[in-house]
């Protein structure tokens, strides 16, 4: 299968009153048609930044390393993302190749134009179709989503809908344009578990349907076993571990990756002690030397972890780990 | 650690008036005839979707909310007050012994007061403390209790992140020397990490200072962790109640179980889709007839639809309100 989206080397820093900040260092990966991607880590791990460089959405302030690359492979041509400047040319990435879903349905739909609206304007922006056309577009996406009586939906507003009809309509609208990529920035946290589990079947059938590559951003990790096909696990901008879900999950390699499924509640043991990862992720202000999560990590194994960048390790040819413990265990063997 | 009761509820009803003018007395019952007993020292979860009633219920037993029927009572040992009628000098002495800790620790913190302040303000109001002294030697000692540094005390609440706020809001809750808290969703906004870090916390403060937790959830593997007692709420009943483990090995309502099996699992290969329950929870001001769970529950038959059931207590200390319980664990059985 060919590649959807390569990132290679993307380094972001934002310029504040306190000088330049790093929120994203040297993250690489690439993603295939038809592939589900997790991104997961905790609120400050520089998921969403990533996720927003691919459409070029961060703040004026973003500073991108010249060595940073966003390759993305749509329309039979290869754009190179970081390179567009002009409104005209950024369509493609922002809903044309690439849709978006926020975690707060309700603070990304406008609270005083109805919904049918909404989808429809964003059609006739992106695509060549008559307004009433896109109306019918529109209802049938809605309708594809699961909600009931769309033709009623469309005229109505968003506060007049429940948390989960919201998330739906906001999928219709994003996969509406027909995209390759869509990223969901932690589209199931603000709803219920049943809804939760609704949402998810939705995007596992849209998945076969559309055939389109999705990065999933969460902090949960059962959500991603159960959508993703890789994930990526950041921590304070860095990639520090990536693999197949299964690898990932039942055989975690990085201390980081280790410590996120010890501190989940287990049903199958509720005598096991949960495990906090130990103190708090650093302020991005005062960056760790070294490996960066050497100040929190339970497996440190000496001064290398504070001196030294632990470089990216392949375990297996899909699966990487950025940890100075297993070179270590590579060096013995 | 005495087992006697703290919070007794009983067909405790919260209704709001929402009619539209003088003549229109429609009441919408947030809570509808729940009871609870809440044993002392123990950890009492309380789980249901967002619209099932359990915040309401929490915060009538904090009198926060009006009660409009049945009866509660709070007995600690040393006074017993009926919280339906609780008023005047009695009700500021509730307010030391009941207290509250909110879901999210970014809301929660007044961002222009520091943080010896926040958990200071408690004490000033309520008059617990003579002078300046004294409300400082309190704070320092409940701050260290909830792992907060004394240099963390003159700074403000920007400068921290979510776990060591919902820290602050703990102890605030904490300084006036409660008996009886209600956390709810304390740890809904925090990350798995974080989350971890907080509900160990509470466990240790709980047996530390011997306090009783009311624990209010959406997150059934968090309750299932904490817990040792567990409520299940749907659209203002109570529709389970149970001693944690027999619940989790066993639940008996149809909603639970189709609540366990909406969990995601860890296990990339357990991609079920099983008793994953359709629809949402209906509006509270259109409730269905009978059962109020029949419109989603796969289970339903006529009577579901006519007759609504009582909960049932068949002596092993597992409630349940479901016409076809038996029949149905019969069937899991046999199966």
């Amino acid at each position: 299968m060919t590649s959807l989206i390569d990132v290679e080397n993307l380094t972001l820093s934002f310029r504040t009153d306190e000088g330049l900040v790093t929120a994203v260092e040297d993250v690489s990966f690439s993603l295939k048609k038809g592939e589900v991607m997790g991104l997961v880590g905790e609120s400050g791990s520089g998921k969403s930044v990533t996720a927003k460089a691919l459409m070029q959405l961060n703040p004026g302030n973003a500073v991108y390393d010249p060595k940073s690359k966003i390759t993305l492979h749509a329309e039979g041509r290869e754009v190179d993302v970081l390179s567009l400047k002009k409104a005209a040319e950024l369509k493609i990435v922002r809903g044309g190749a690439i849709s978006m879903i926020f975690q707060e349905p309700m603070a990304s739909f406008a609270p005083a134009i109805t919904i049918g609206n909404q989808m429809v304007e964003q059609l006739l922006i992106h695509t060549d179709m008559t307004k009433a056309r896109a109306k019918d577009v529109s209802v049938e996406m809605l309708d594809r989503v699961g909600i009931s009586d769309p033709a009623k939906r469309f005229d109505q507003y968003v506060f007049e809908l429940s948390g989960g009809m919201r998330q739906r309509a906001m999928i219709a609208m994003a996969l509406s344009t027909n995209p390759k990529l869509l990223i969901a920035d932690e589209p199931t946290t603000a709803l219920d578990v049943t809804i939760q589990a609704q949402v998810i079947d939705l995007m596992k059938d849209l998945v076969n349907e559309f055939h389109m590559g999705i990065i999933f951003i969460t902090h949960d990790l059962g959500v991603i076993a159960q959508t993703a096909d890789k994930v990526c696990v950041m921590y304070l901008g860095r990639i520090v571990e990536e693999g197949p879900v299964r690898e990932v999950i039942r055989n975690p390699k990085h201390p980081y990756t280790r410590g996120l499924i010890a501190a989940l509640p287990r049903f199958d043991d509720l005598d096991a002690p949960l495990t906090p990862v130990p103190g708090d992720i650093p302020s991005p202000l005062e960056r760790p030397t070294g490996c960066v999560f050497h100040t929190r990590c339970r497996e440190i194994i000496g001064d290398v972890c504070k001196r030294d960048l632990p470089e990216n390790r392949w375990v297996d040819p899909t699966h990487r780990v950025a940890c100075h413990l297993h070179a270590k265990m590579e060096a013995a063997r | 650690m005495s087992k006697e009761t703290l919070i007794t509820a009983k067909d405790l009803t919260v209704g709001y008036n929402i009619g539209k003018g003088f003549f229109d007395r429609t009441v919408l019952k947030a809570v509808n005839e729940v009871s609870i007993e809440i044993k002392r020292g123990s950890f009492f979860g309380l789980v249901g979707e967002s619209g099932s009633g359990k915040t309401t219920l929490g915060r009538a037993l904090l009198k926060a909310a009006p009660i409009t029927g049945g009866q509660a009572t709070f007995t600690d040992g040393q006074v017993s007050y009926d919280l339906a009628t609780l008023s005047g000098d009695e009700l500021k002495d509730y307010r030391k012994r009941a207290q509250l800790i909110f879901q999210d620790p970014y809301a929660a913190l007044s961002p222009r007061m520091t943080v010896r302040d926040i958990i200071a303000e408690p004490l000033e109001v309520m008059g617990l403390t003579k002078t300046r002294e004294e409300t400082d030697a309190r704070v320092r000692e409940i701050a260290a209790k909830c792992r907060l540094n004394l240099e963390h005390l003159r700074r403000f609440p920007h400068a921290f992140s979510g776990g060591q706020r919902q820290r602050i809001s703990i102890a605030r809750a904490l300084v006036s020397g409660p008996k009886f808290i209600v956390a709810d969703e304390s740890v809904a906004a925090l990350d798995v990490s974080i989350q971890a870090d907080v509900l160990n916390l509470l466990k240790q403060l709980q047996k530390d200072l011997g306090l009783t937790f009311l624990f209010i959830s959406h997150d059934l593997s968090v309750v299932a962790h904490t817990c040792d007692h567990v409520a299940v709420m749907y659209l203002g009943r109570l529709v389970e109640s149970a001693p944690t483990r027999q619940l989790f090995a066993a639940p008996r309502h149809p909603y639970t179980k189709a609540l366990f099996s909406a969990i995601p699992s860890l296990d990339p290969d357990d991609r079920g889709r099983a008793q994953k329950l359709v629809g949402e929870i209906p509006s509270p001001l259109n409730q269905p007839s009978g059962c109020k769970f029949h419109t989603r529950c796969p289970n339903a038959i006529d009577i579901c639809r006519t007759t609504e059931p009582q909960l049932e207590n068949p002596g092993d200390g597992h409630e349940v309100s479901c016409h076809r319980w038996r029949e149905l664990l019969e069937a899991e059985i046999t199966a």
